[in-house]
């Protein structure tokens, strides 16, 4: 299973971007391998339509869950339709590594 | 060319909220109306407008404002993807290995874009209510113009230029500018002849007048600055406006009383001695500006 973590820098040192939509860098992080892959968002600049834009980004990785600070209301409803879970994280001081180590925990 | 005073369109804006626009635009309205010229307030502040509280009118019209929106039919989309490179807004969604496809209607700027793009008659349009501009006539030949934009629409822009529309190009007209930078106040003062800039003499008045002359010198529109509420705060406000020779129009003083007459929607250049004078002058030194 492959999960988007939506992160602050380009390593898993970094901590957790808590916007979605113009976070830093998106981690797709695979749970089989351990594998992590680093992506810039191109939707950081946006004027507007960035959430679903970056929808989009994470969704042609083939991620089932998302995990980021927050998720803004324009999201919500294609996420829900594409059965892609949403998992909120409100602890900013969080690091990608956390991240990791919880989802492996379930 | 220089503009004359019967098609002067002025802008009343400011960056901070709650620094005086609609009782400038009001009372300078009620001003010039009252020295007998034909004047049109258009409250362009679509989100919240209260100009009618305090100017009263009788109904002349109400028009309706929408939107084309499109419809993605997926049982004749190929999902070529062509409607999703031809929009410019992000308002589609498309995945093709997951055969999805989707409109996100709070960005459709209802351009058009992807009904033209696609080849496969897979895009209608609807339409979408989003608010309506009210007419109301003062005085027989006075009149304020309210844009309304319905809860939950996502942007006042729509409903902000049709309300400018419904002018009659011969009048002075005034346009109540929604508070900020973004879309709704840019689609306003874009309209404007000369931009009237209300600010209040604390650190958050001048932080929000930085950023709306920034924006204004991008327009490159004409504009003053109104210190309302003078004697609060600091000097501040004065020494930058100075340091960057832009012209102080006018001051209203932080006056309790001031506070009660308007808190009452009441006008003070209709009850408070000088004011219609005041405001005249105002409006003599924006005739001037924009002859310059």
């Amino acid at each position: 299973m492959k999960v988007a973590i939506t992160s602050t820098g380009d390593n898993t040192d970094a901590k957790i971007d808590s916007r979605f939509g113009r976070c830093s860098y998106f981690v797709v992080y695979d749970t089989e391998s351990g594998s992590t892959e680093f992506i810039p968002n191109p939707n950081l600049e946006s004027i507007e339509g960035a959430g679903p834009a970056s929808v989009q980004m994470v969704a042609s990785k083939g991620v089932s869950k998302v995990v980021s600070g927050e998720f803004g209301s324009k999201v919500k409803s294609i996420f829900d339709q594409l059965k892609i879970q949403l998992i909120v994280v409100n602890d900013p001081s969080k690091k990608i590594s956390d991240i990791i180590e919880l989802l492996n925990q379930k | 060319m220089p503009v004359t005073i019967r098609e002067m369109k002025i802008a009343i804006a400011s960056g901070k909220g709650g620094t005086g626009k609609t009782m400038v635009s009001a009372n300078l309205f009620y001003s010039l109306q009252n020295a007998g010229m034909k004047v049109s307030l258009v409250d362009c502040d679509a989100e919240e407008p209260n100009a009618a509280e305090f100017i009263s009118g009788s109904s002349a019209g109400v028009s309706l404002v929408s939107q084309k929106l499109p419809v993605i039919d997926t049982e004749k989309c190929t999902f070529c993807g062509k409607c999703f490179e031809y929009c410019n807004y992000h308002a589609i969604v498309f995945l093709p290995p997951a055969n999805f496809i989707q409109v996100v209607s709070d960005l459709c700027h209802d351009c058009g874009a992807c009904v033209y793009a696609c080849e496969y008659d897979a895009i209608t349009e609807i339409n979408k209510e989003l608010g309506k501009v009210n007419t109301m006539q003062v005085n027989g030949q006075c009149r304020l113009i309210e844009g309304r934009v319905n809860v939950g629409v996502y942007s006042s822009v729509p409903v902000v230029k049709k309300a400018i529309q419904s002018l009659n190009c011969e009048d002075i007209a005034i346009y109540d500018s929604p508070p900020g930078i973004s879309c709704p106040f840019i689609a306003t003062v874009v309209r404007a002849d000369y931009v009237v800039l209300v600010t209040e003499p604390t650190p958050f008045g001048l932080n929000d007048l930085k950023l709306s002359v920034a924006t204004l010198e991008q327009l490159d529109k004409p504009y003053g600055v109104i210190v309302n509420k003078a004697g609060l705060g600091n000097r501040e406000v004065y020494e930058w406006i100075a340091q960057k020779n832009i012209p102080l129009l006018m001051e209203i003083p932080f006056d309790k009383e001031i506070a009660r007459i308007y808190s009452e929607g009441r006008l003070l250049a209709e009850v408070a001695d000088g004011y219609q004078e005041r405001f005249l002058v105002l409006s003599e030194k924006i005739k001037q500006a924009c002859h310059e």
